[in-house]
């Protein structure tokens, strides 16, 4: 028996309740359920939620807590003598216990008093487990009974159970907010470490970048300097070349659809291009890598120009491509609830339909396409698999479109494929890259949400 | 029945009114037939529009008169799925010649709608935006000139003239639709089409936009659909009641609210039905 029983028992018991707190109504209102104040399943799921909610939060607490009370109990019952002097030296040792509890083979022979210590722990955890055990369907019938009795011709169940469906919405909404705070926490934690070992100032406005630390002191080739210049222009490129891509392409086929197009070739034409934005970026990434880039280079050859392999224009590209349906499908939304009255107004007056979408459409639409843009833009900025695969690792700080670049995205995956030590400056820096492209994007989304939003107020 | 009053009293006005006696019309309807996809909602309407006169276009919903003043500068090209069979002409021209233009009809005969629909940007651009993509006005001095002739005409220039430079949509609802009719004017058109233009409007802002309506007869032949009796008897010389697509009886407004030839005129206007 493990907790994942424990948790069906819990649920059983709630069905159970329900049935009770249902049959329990309709006994109160001696048969008539019409002069309760709700309907008998409010009661019924009132009695259900009052037994499970707080076992199952009884539950979730014990299991965080108890690993962290018996690993306390057995290191402080430890013989003195034996005692770890350091945390690294404690952790070990505890592991070391961990590892024989659960039968698995320890780096080293396991002393008699390990072995003690390991008995222990497991005595405890089977104590542990037992009381949670007793401790949760405890609570359970508790609340049953409670709520139960809480039964009656007039107890308001339905306004109790909204409260507490409420409760749980709230708890479920900030499960992601807490989530998002976890993450942006961590992120700054880990790249203050980074800055400790590499001044702030190094870090935003070098211009060489060679994250190559050294493991051991005689190492060559292992400058491990941090200068993210080339890597926050790489990115700049390749968002600008897929925003010269994507702005146009995406807006003028938002205008004819929105504008042109009949319906029927709408009907089909919009979620084709929508299919766009369902294919997997690493699809993309081959494609780039493997038929873009090599067809760039040869037109670059047959013009005499010197193209790189690996081309911040094939990924550009390709990205451009990939975001079009971003800029296209928003732009197109914010067209189309422009008010008919306008083009009324504007047709009313001799303007031809070209004139209209300029003057009073496309001003009119501005604020939701200058979100559009945006977003579009913090899409390029994060993108991370077309240009691993198209981009290039090397970090040229160049303009030119025809060598190859790389991104902070890039970066960040090689930085931390394969296996890392997570307290090297190389890793650390990793942490740095994403805080700063977490700070863009985070700007750029807030920015285009606000625009968006303003112009959504004025038409509504 | 105080409305009664007041529209029996407000009827005598358009007597006043001197109407050329032996003018030729503006625009003529011969008959004019509507059919939106399978649905006919207007039946061979022949009606006449004089020149330099308020023609009111009256009758309960869905009667059609929206869909005739429609018509009149083929904004009902913009609907794909509407069709205009008949005749209709402008100074003995056919506006549904394939050889006119309906972006040029439309500088002709203007139209000013039930809402207030400025554009997004300032009064002044809003003024201007007709004058520029016709190429009437040459330098920003013409522009200027047109932009207040135009507020002037439209009864607005003294409200605004300090704040021309700020957003349209910033004005209150009569305001904006003296707006929109200031922009229908700056065109220069010949006929200016007003599809119940005070709907949305209160009753102080209403009378200004018909003494204003009142003034414009004097420049332009002006057609106004209304569902306001009390409106059409006040501003109109010439009433047409439509019902059911079909039109029911034309005439100078004093004999259709006094004298009716036909009994669902007489029924329409008593308040009876619609």
């Amino acid at each position: 028996m493990n907790s994942f029983f424990l948790i069906l028992v819990v649920i059983g018991l709630s069905v159970a309740g329900y049935a009770v707190g249902r049959a329990r109504s309709v006994f109160a209102a001696a048969g008539d359920v019409r002069i309760l104040h709700s309907l008998p399943s409010y009661y019924g799921m009132f009695v259900a939620l009052g037994c499970g909610l707080p076992a199952i939060l009884l539950l979730a607490i014990w299991l965080i807590i108890q690993p962290q009370i018996v690993d306390h109990m057995v290191m402080s019952g430890l013989d003195p003598s034996i005692m770890p002097q350091n945390a690294d030296a404690y952790s070990l040792m505890l592991t070391d216990i961990r590892n024989l509890s659960s039968g698995n083979a320890t780096s080293r022979e396991a002393s008699p008093a390990i072995v003690a210590a390991t008995e222990r722990y497991l005595a405890l955890q089977s104590i542990g487990f037992w009381s949670m055990v007793v401790g949760v369907v405890c609570i359970a019938m508790l609340g049953l009974a409670w709520a139960r009795s809480q039964i009656s011709r007039n107890f308001r169940a339905r306004n109790a159970v909204e409260k507490i469906i409420r409760a749980l919405l709230i708890v479920c909404s900030m499960i992601a907010i807490l989530t998002t705070v976890g993450i942006v926490l961590s992120l700054i934690f880990e790249s203050i470490r980074f800055f400790a070992r590499v001044p702030f100032f190094d870090f935003l406005f070098g211009i060489h970048w060679s994250p190559q630390t050294a493991i051991r002191a005689e190492q060559v080739g292992a400058s491990g300097s941090f200068g993210a210049v080339p890597l926050f222009a790489g990115t700049m490129l390749i968002t600008l070349i897929a925003m010269l891509v994507a702005g146009p392409i995406g807006l003028l086929s938002a205008i004819y659809m929105a504008e042109y197009a009949n319906p029927k070739f709408r009907g089909i034409a919009k979620p084709m291009l929508e299919v766009l934005a369902g294919i997997p970026t690493v699809v993309y990434g081959f494609f780039a890598a493997l038929t873009v880039a090599p067809m760039i280079r040869g037109w670059g050859e047959g013009v005499g120009l010197d193209v790189s392999s690996e081309s911040a224009l094939a990924a550009g590209l390709v990205m451009g491509i990939m975001i079009i349906p971003f800029v296209s499908s928003l732009s197109d939304d914010v067209i189309n609830s422009v008010p008919q009255s306008l083009r009324d107004g504007s047709y009313g007056l001799g303007a031809t339909k070209s004139e209209t979408i300029r003057h009073v459409i496309i001003p009119a639409a501005l604020p939701g396409i200058v979100g559009a843009f945006l977003l579009a833009v913090s899409r390029a900025i994060g993108e991370t698999m077309i240009v691993v695969m198209a981009a290039g690792l090397a970090s040229n700080l160049t303009a030119n479109p025809f060598e190859a670049v790389t991104t902070v995205t890039v970066q960040i995956v090689t930085l931390l494929v394969g296996d890392q030590e997570f307290d090297s400056a190389k890793t650390l820096a990793a942490f740095a890259l994403g805080l700063v492209l977490f700070f863009v994007t985070l700007g750029l989304n807030v920015v285009a949400l606000r625009v968006v939003r303003k112009y959504r107020e004025k038409y509504d | 029945m105080s409305e009664k009053k007041k529209m029996a009293k407000s009827d005598a006005s358009p007597a006043s009114k001197e109407t050329p006696p032996s003018a030729t019309p503006k625009m003529k309807g011969d008959k004019v037939k509507v059919f939106y996809g399978e649905k006919q909602a207007l039946m061979d309407v022949d009606l006449d529009i004089k020149p330099n006169e308020v023609t009111a276009l009256i009758g309960p919903s869905g009667c059609g008169k929206s869909t005739f003043l429609r018509c009149l500068n083929r904004m009902n090209d913009v609907i794909d799925i509407c069709r205009v069979e008949g005749k209709i002409t402008l100074d003995d021209e056919d506006i549904y010649d394939s050889t006119l233009d309906p972006v040029q009809l439309r500088a002709r005969v203007g139209m000013v709608f039930q809402k207030p629909n400025p554009f997004p940007k300032s009064i002044y651009d809003n003024i201007a935006y007709g004058p520029r993509i016709h190429g009437t006005a040459q330098s920003k001095a013409d522009i200027d000139e047109i932009v207040e002739t135009s507020l002037t005409k439209a009864g607005l220039f003294g409200e605004v003239k300090d704040r021309l430079l700020e957003p349209g949509t910033g004005l209150s609802g009569g305001q904006q639709q003296r707006l929109c009719i200031a922009r229908a004017i700056a065109v220069n058109p010949e006929v200016i089409l007003m599809d119940e233009p005070c709907s949305a409007l209160d009753p102080i802002a209403t009378a200004k936009i018909e003494e204003l309506i009142d003034e414009l007869r004097e420049n332009y032949t002006i057609v106004i659909v209304t569902h306001s009796m009390q409106q059409a008897a006040r501003v109109s010389q010439r009433t047409a009641f439509f019902h059911l697509g079909e039109l029911v009886e034309v005439g100078d407004t004093e004999q259709i609210f006094t004298n009716p030839n036909d009994s669902r005129t007489q029924g329409y206007i008593t308040g009876r039905f619609g």
